[in-house]
């Protein structure tokens, strides 16, 4: 089932009423961490709830695993797990009957899922709490007892929706350390939809930019680093022509910028050795070397500035 | 390995049933509803009549009792249609008190903090949704009105022999369908009021309002309009001319049944369209 991509659009598109709020999605992601990222509004959370089929496509449609979100919603249920952005709690319940209870709504047997509630808050860091009314938890324990019920019945794919919202940095950090952990030990794909790049860059392998409705960007962000690795910005002294010269010598790509700038991008076998060895022959110095890599920011920004809405 | 050390594992083990899953929303409220003292004694209360009902109909047929007792049997309650009547009319009120107590703050608390996508996140409808919150009522209410009006009549039948139970089945679908009736009609609007406010208190503030005031209302459209229309608001006499039928008891009302199953119909699609309209995960605002 997993050689299925994670999800797949066929053009769809979600209506409030008069207004479109998803434009004809199309694309299919196999990542095993893919970020959904894009301003208020650009449709993230609507996409998130359309793919649980919390609202019907008004046309097209998406498969996750395969499985069709109009007619076969059960089984796409039955795979997901999904940590709300607000606050989302039974009231009146202790951490480990919350957990319990949603792992049983999920289809586990009472004792399997009362064991997956404690393993699961013990996994989370809510284990010496887990007796404690969720009333009674911060705002950072509330969201790690979200992911808690979102993971303890073993999902498939698992959905994060703005799962940092509110925490404080060491909180944000423990968070960010856990998404990480279940992406490398369960054997599950997430799909994290947030607005800080941080959290999608520390967190995603791939980044789906969305705005006003439509995919702007799918970048994968390993590649995008990977192809960026061998891009270098120099800052010089010295003669910068015969240094340059050296360097188309030795096969790199190179340019003179500004007064005392040299953009290169290295070719095969050089190392940056290289380039010291032929700057000290050639009497320059390198004052500064920097790998220039298109950040997450570069790309979201790109996205944003793509406006004809096309991939 | 104890489960403090474990890391997170994928499931691996056997699922339950489908159809099955609505009764955990169910299990989990009982646990709550009879964590109260107070509604546990209530509950415990609402068996005082069946057993009276019980105690009447074993003494109307020992004749050491009632030598004993001194009783008239021509003063003892005939076990008729009547008999059994009074036995739902009593019941049916104290199932609408725990209807009161419980039904409001079945939805009205999930909706109050965000709960519904959490629930319907899973491989779990919103009809199965519904149904759970309605088996938490409908399994309690069945408890005091048609499951001891049931056993009452067996018992009747055991004493009287012959061909009471023959002759008398009508008794026993009187009270099963007029239990059903009060049930569901209790459930509907306790559920489609807990949904429309979120607020456990004024909800079950709307369902006494729904009651009461709905049959003053309709007494006064009666009294001023000079006619009997106003009877079909008047829940409570809708479901009275219902068991009147079923039960084979001469009507006072000038309803016909007909006209009271209609009525109680439309009030229940209308409580859910509220439902429908309000069991979602998330609100969407058309604008």
């Amino acid at each position: 089932m997993d050689a299925k991509p994670v999800v797949e659009l066929s053009g769809l598109e979600v209506c409030f009423g008069p207004r479109t709020i998803l434009k004809d999605l199309r694309g299919s992601f196999s990542g095993r961490a893919i970020g959904l990222l894009g301003p208020n509004g650009a449709g993230k959370s609507t996409l998130i709830n359309t793919l649980m089929g919390f609202y019907p496509p008004a046309k097209g449609t998406a498969r996750v695993f395969g499985y069709d979100i109009r007619t076969q919603i059960r089984q796409v249920r039955r795979l997901i797990g999904y940590m709300p952005e607000n606050e989302c709690f039974i009231a009146g319940m202790s951490a480990v009957e919350f957990v319990r209870f949603m792992a049983e709504l999920a289809g586990l047997p009472p004792e399997a899922a009362l064991e997956r509630a404690h393993e699961a808050l013990f996994y989370v860091g809510l284990g010496e709490a887990r007796y404690r009314k969720l009333e009674e938890y911060s705002l950072g324990m509330k969201q790690l007892a979200k992911l808690a019920q979102a993971i303890a019945h073993g999902p498939k794919l698992l959905f994060l929706d703005e799962p940092t919202n509110g925490l404080d940095p060491p909180a944000r950090q423990r968070m960010i350390r856990l998404i990480r952990d279940v992406r490398e030990r369960g054997n599950l794909h997430l799909i994290l939809c947030s607005h800080l790049l941080r959290d999608v860059e520390e967190c995603c392998e791939e980044v789906l930019i969305l705005k006003e409705g439509r995919i702007v960007q799918y970048s994968n962000l390993e590649e995008e680093r990977r192809a960026n690795r061998r891009f270098l910005d120099l800052e010089l002294e010295g003669d910068r022509e015969a240094f340059a010269a050296a360097l188309k010598k030795l096969g790199c790509e190179c340019a003179l910028s500004s007064r005392q700038r040299l953009k290169a991008v290295l070719a095969e076998g050089v190392e940056v050795r290289d380039l010291y060895r032929a700057a000290a022959e050639r009497g320059a110095r390198i004052r500064r070397l920097t790998h220039k890599r298109d950040s997450l920011e570069d790309i979201f920004l790109k996205a944003m500035g793509n406006g004809n809405g096309s991939l | 390995m104890a489960v403090y050390k474990r890391t997170y594992q994928p499931y691996q083990g056997a699922l339950t049933p489908a159809w099955s899953r609505f009764l955990v929303i169910a299990r989990q409220a009982y646990r709550r509803v009879f964590d109260s003292r107070f509604l546990l004694f209530y509950f415990v209360l609402c068996f005082l009549w069946p057993a009276i009902c019980a105690v009447l109909i074993y003494l109307r047929h020992n004749a050491g009792a009632i030598a004993m007792f001194k009783i008239d049997v021509a003063r003892l309650i005939p076990i008729d249609g009547m008999f059994f009547f009074r036995f739902l009319g009593w019941q049916g009120s104290m199932a609408f008190l725990l209807t009161a107590f419980i039904g409001p703050g079945l939805i009205s608390s999930d909706l109050r903090n965000n709960a519904l996508p959490l629930y319907l996140c899973r491989p779990f409808s919103r009809t199965e949704y519904v149904l759970g919150k309605m088996s938490v009522l409908a399994i309690l209410l069945s408890a005091i009105t048609w499951a001891p009006g049931l056993l009452l009549f067996a018992f009747e039948a055991y004493l009287e022999g012959g061909g009471w139970f023959s002759q008398n089945l009508y008794l026993a679908r009187g009270i099963v369908l007029g239990s059903w009736v009060w049930i569901v009609t209790l459930c509907l609007l306790a559920l489609a009021l807990s949904a429309w406010v979120k607020w456990k208190l004024v909800a079950g503030a709307l369902l006494f309002g729904v009651f009461f005031a709905l049959a003053g209302f309709g007494a006064a459209i009666n009294e001023v309009l000079h006619t009997d229309s106003g009877n079909l608001i008047n829940l409570a006499e809708l479901v009275r001319t219902i068991w009147v039928s079923q039960f084979g008891l001469p009507s006072r009302s000038s309803l016909a049944p007909e006209s009271a199953w209609m009525a109680l119909a439309g009030i229940c699609v209308l409580c859910v369209l509220l439902l429908d309209r309000k069991v979602r995960a998330f609100e969407v605002v058309k604008s």
